[in-house]
């Protein structure tokens, strides 16, 4: 159910009330119902995070807490909301309880625009694309007003860190949205999922989904990528100074933002809710975002971060070109196949294997050369 | 415009996560870049060499354990040898190979948890230290079969080891031999061939052989830096010289080549070990006559050993007392730690980390 | 290829993922019990035991029902809970000069007998701070006949330091379950598992105490009479 079918439905139901006072009612509840709802899913994500983790590492995972330890997250938010909330003396309050809060508002925001059914939940903004590309820029901003306000030097590291890394990603991820939105025609989000209903977007332009997907990742600032809060080096970044229930918060929107970003993906990408028509269109939605979470949680077990100036440099070296060349031929493709979709597959997988192959020979190395070692005539044992 | 550039000191330690111990490095910061850093130890600080000087030379066995404390057993061995030489004790052959299996499996844990936490410090979330502790805890399980303990094991005396081998010792060994060499190469396909490692690794702490050697470096800092110098082969104590191995060197001397020297030793420990489980005999495993209570002639001896981390030398001085008038520890950690500015400045925070973790330093070996 | 290590990685934490045997954690004191670890503890056919307890099945489904589980233990472990036998003990304080923290304290009544070898003492106070011990086994190793022996248990924490001293009544009430270390005479013993079976004084020493006619016949010669 969205936000249109509520308001007309509690508009049919007590046709004496007040237009605006019907609007507000069912705006209100809608957004009381999507904020529950996605934190409960937050929270069972932290808990499936940490078991799959867990099996990665040949570990056991929180098993304790009811069934498979299904309860842990509410053992785990007691306990936060009991700590002592420490606000250190040195810190800029105000700024140091604002900060988590914005944090957690832009991240339940964007969720009110990701389409489910024919309409997205809470109002169907014809520029939605724009606006969730917006509103998650901000987070770069909350997590310099955590860190500044904090006060430490690890956080200041970490903030500045977060800004510099954010705002470069931004523009790759900006530019590789372009060929969407060329074939879509439109930036709302309800319509570029209608107008993959014959084909998903990551087979007409991979190279489009894959800037995307890891432009998206670092994003969010996860592994590989994380090098927000990168803890061998900056203990936590930006929180390290918080404490309580405003660390939870924080944590909270950390584990909303890898979900947030497979259903952004399943959106754009793997469109949305459409598939084989005898499963109902939310359990596409919902396994399709659930296999891009895994992906990112597979990542994530397996990969080193990587170094600031390596990080900086993939964006602006790899990244920036990539978007561009997949603007350009999703551009041409589109005066001159039009809508011939099996041949600009063909075209693109071909163009992307030769992307990858040049850049992996210009930028890395071919592969893992193992030089023979020569033993150095200082100390040599085998001279004797 | 001008920008106003000022530098940032940052106390890295003793409470960080990536800090092994309680170290503390004063790092002044350019940015993200290191314009200087300042060691500072002694937090871990327990005076074990004046405590050794009021101790009978059994009982120091003991707090050799808890010098580098994820290698016990290596300690046990340079520590007895050390006595043995003072006292010129005859060691049985049956303690020396067991001596040299346990120092071998004790070379894997301790090799395996320095590449596990280089790992970590690289910013895996776990995934291949919590490989290498999974392997590791057997090589902790066969030494409780041994002596009862996993990590403070106390297991050698001067003059052989304490007790005999169980029967089910050697069973147990033979599945973990059986197993650890594909371990062990599974690790090397998850970490070796991966870029992100290679970037990060490659390159970085570079140290020359002239480094290495005027730095008084040892062990694996010393040969990934192409220097081919070990105290098994140069100074054969034990029975190292009826056993053949190689030993792996570095080639360019850049943090990679640490842990791939580290990996490589691995595998040499393996062949050592199944060698010496086909050469040992039965026989006696404890020289019978020395007393519980050793009365050291007035004399002074210097053994080494390599152990883990590099050589591991102890240097016992007796005025013919029952325990040792100085005894001086040669930590290869804290020797390790010569140039670890020679190493980070320049570089990034994350190279700093990484360099550091590369060492594989044990703070109770540092601070002693 | 640039970029194949990475999916070599990938495919190696998959492999850990799948395969159940890599996990290699025991869960103590407790564990959370599988239909199969059920059957398998009433010793039943694990279909028999799904019809018969469907209630049982449906909870450990759920994972609700935990059984205990102990660490796996070595014969040697050096565990705190020591096994002392007064009978051998003749209160020589060998274990107390060899301790290298000074932990064990014994003090003595001398107005036992008075033999030459084997002297038996009344043994006033043993105590041993098991809060300092660092379980080194030296204590053991020194004693000359066979009466303090490492115990296997590991399980005595307390709330007060005061409450980690094991005096001589504590350790005269423990069960004596002797650990192998330094004992290879218990060793060798066939079927002695530290961890079932209980052991009389008589049956630990490698020799055994002399009794007071062996005493006479050795020090009280008759040629001097």
């Amino acid at each position: 159910m969205s936000f249109n079918q509520l308001y007309i439905f509690v508009g049919d139901l007590l046709p004496f009330l007040p237009d605006q006072i019907v609007f507000i009612f069912s705006g209100l509840s809608m957004a009381i119902t999507i904020c529950t709802f996605i934190l409960g899913i937050g929270a069972i994500y932290t808990w499936f995070e940490r078991r799959v983790l867990a099996k990665f590492q040949s570990r056991v995972g929180p098993n304790r807490w009811g069934p498979f330890g299904l309860l842990q997250p509410i053992a785990d938010a007691i306990k936060l909301i009991l700590k002592e909330d420490i606000i250190p003396r040195a810190a800029d309050k105000s700024v140091f309880i604002v900060a988590p809060i914005i944090f957690l508002a832009t991240t339940l925001l964007v969720y009110s625009f990701i389409p489910i059914g024919d309409d997205s939940q809470l109002g169907g903004l014809n520029v939605a694309l724009l606006f969730v590309l917006g509103i998650t820029s901000i987070n770069a901003l909350t997590v310099f007003m955590a860190g500044w306000a904090s006060k430490n030097k690890y956080a200041i590291l970490g903030s500045i860190r977060a800004v510099a890394m954010l705002i470069s990603y931004e523009v790759p991820m900006a530019v590789s949205l372009m060929g969407v939105v060329m074939l879509s025609e439109s930036l709302s989000l309800v319509d570029i999922v209608n107008s993959q209903s014959s084909m998903p977007f990551i087979l007409i332009q991979p190279l489009g989904a894959l800037t995307f997907l890891i432009a998206a990742i670092a994003e969010m600032s996860r592994a590989p990528f994380d090098m927000v809060e990168a803890e061998s080096e900056l203990i936590g970044g930006y929180q390290t100074e918080y404490a309580g229930m405003k660390f939870a918060v924080f944590q909270l929107s950390e584990f909303l933002t890898p979900i947030f970003t497979a259903a952004f993906f399943t959106v754009l990408f793997l469109g949305g809710d459409s598939g084989f028509s005898f499963i109902p269109g939310i359990i596409w939605f919902a396994s399709k975002t659930f296999l891009v979470t895994s992906i990112l949680l597979w990542f994530r077990a397996t990969w080193p971060r990587l170094r600031i100036d390596q990080i900086m440099g993939f964006a602006w070296k790899v990244l920036m070109p990539a978007a561009i060349l997949n603007t350009l031929l999703v551009g041409l493709e589109i005066v001159f196949l039009n809508e011939n979709y099996l041949f600009q597959i063909l075209i693109n997988s071909i163009v992307v294997c030769i992307f990858i192959y040049l850049i992996a020979n210009i930028l890395g190395q071919k592969k893992l050369i193992l030089r023979n070692p020569v033993p150095s005539e200082l100390a040599n044992m085998d001279a004797n | 415009m001008s920008v106003n550039n000022e530098l940032v000191t940052v106390n890295f330690g003793p409470q960080h996560p990536s800090m092994h111990g309680v170290f503390r490095m004063r790092v002044t910061l350019d940015g993200e870049t290191i314009v200087d850093i300042e060691p500072v130890f002694g937090y871990l600080h327990r005076g074990t060499e004046k405590l050794t000087e009021e101790r009978t030379y059994v009982q120091i066995v003991t707090l050799t354990d808890r010098l580098d404390y994820v290698a016990s057993m290596s300690n046990n061995l340079a520590y007895v040898s050390a006595v043995e030489k003072l006292c010129s004790i005859e060691v049985p052959k049956r303690a020396k190979y067991i001596r040299v299996i346990v120092a071998e499996l004790q070379r894997i844990a301790s090799h395996l948890m320095a590449t596990g936490f280089l790992l970590q410090d690289l910013g895996t979330f776990g995934t291949p230290l919590m490989y290498c502790f999974r392997e590791r805890e057997k090589i902790l399980d066969l030494f409780e079969i041994l002596c009862g303990a996993r990590i403070t094991l106390s297991y050698m005396r001067p003059g052989g080891i304490f007790q005999d081998t169980p029967n089910e010792f050697w069973s147990e060994l033979e599945t973990f031999m059986d197993n650890i060499p594909g371990q062990i190469n599974e690790l090397e396909s998850l970490i070796t061939g991966n870029e992100i490692v290679l970037s990060r690794t490659r390159n970085i702490g570079v140290l020359s052989p002239e480094d290495v050697i005027n730095g008084s470096l040892s062990g694996p800092m010393l040969r990934a830096s192409r220097v081919k110098w070990d105290l098994r082969k140069a100074n054969a104590y034990e029975i190292y010289d009826e056993l053949d191995f190689e030993i792996p060197i570095g080639a360019t001397g850049d943090t990679f080549d640490r842990y791939l020297v580290r990996v490589k030793e691995m595998k040499e420990s393996i062949k050592i070990i199944n060698q010496c489980a086909k050469l040992i005999k039965p026989g006696p495993v404890r020289n019978e006559d020395v007393p519980l209570v050793i009365r050291a002639p007035e004399n002074e001896a210097y053994a080494a050993v390599e152990g883990p981390k590099g050589e591991l030398g102890f240097y016992l001085v007796s005025d013919g007392g029952i325990s040792p008038y100085r005894c001086k520890i040669r930590a290869p950690s804290f020797m390790n730690l010569t140039l670890l500015k020679e190493m980070a400045i320049g570089g990034k925070i994350g190279d700093l980390i990484v360099n550091f973790g590369s060492i594989d330093i044990v703070l109770g070996e540092v601070d002693r | 290829m640039y970029g194949l290590g990475l999916f070599k990685g990938l495919s190696i934490t998959l492999k850990n993922l799948i395969l159940v045997n890599r996990t290699n954690t025991i869960q103590y004191p407790d564990k959370k019990a599988s239909i199969l670890d059920l059957a398998k503890n009433e010793k039943k056919n694990l279909i028999l035991y799904i019809i018969k307890n469907p209630l049982n099945t449906v909870k450990s489904f759920l994972g609700l029902i935990s059984i205990t589980q102990h660490a796996p233990q070595h014969p040697r472990f050096r565990g705190e809970e020591f096994s002392w036998y007064e009978e051998r003990c003749t209160g020589c304080a060998s274990c107390a000069k060899y301790c290298p923290l000074g932990i064990i304290k014994i003090v003595t009544d001398q107005t036992g007998k008075n033999y030459q070898e084997g002297q038996s003492y009344d043994i006033e106070t043993f105590d041993i701070d098991i809060g300092r011990c660092m379980f080194c086994g030296l204590c053991v190793e020194a004693c000359p006949y066979d009466a303090l022996h490492m115990g296997s248990g590991f399980e005595e924490s307390q709330y007060q330091r005061d409450n980690l001293v094991i005096n001589v009544e504590k350790l005269k009430k423990t069960e004596k379950k002797p650990s192998h270390w330094f004992r290879p005479q218990l060793a060798s013993k066939k079927d002695y598992s530290p961890f079932d079976d209980e052991v009389k004084w008589d049956s630990v020493g490698r020799h055994q105490k002399p009794t007071q006619k062996d005493l006479k016949n050795k020090w009280i010669r008759s040629d001097i009479e």
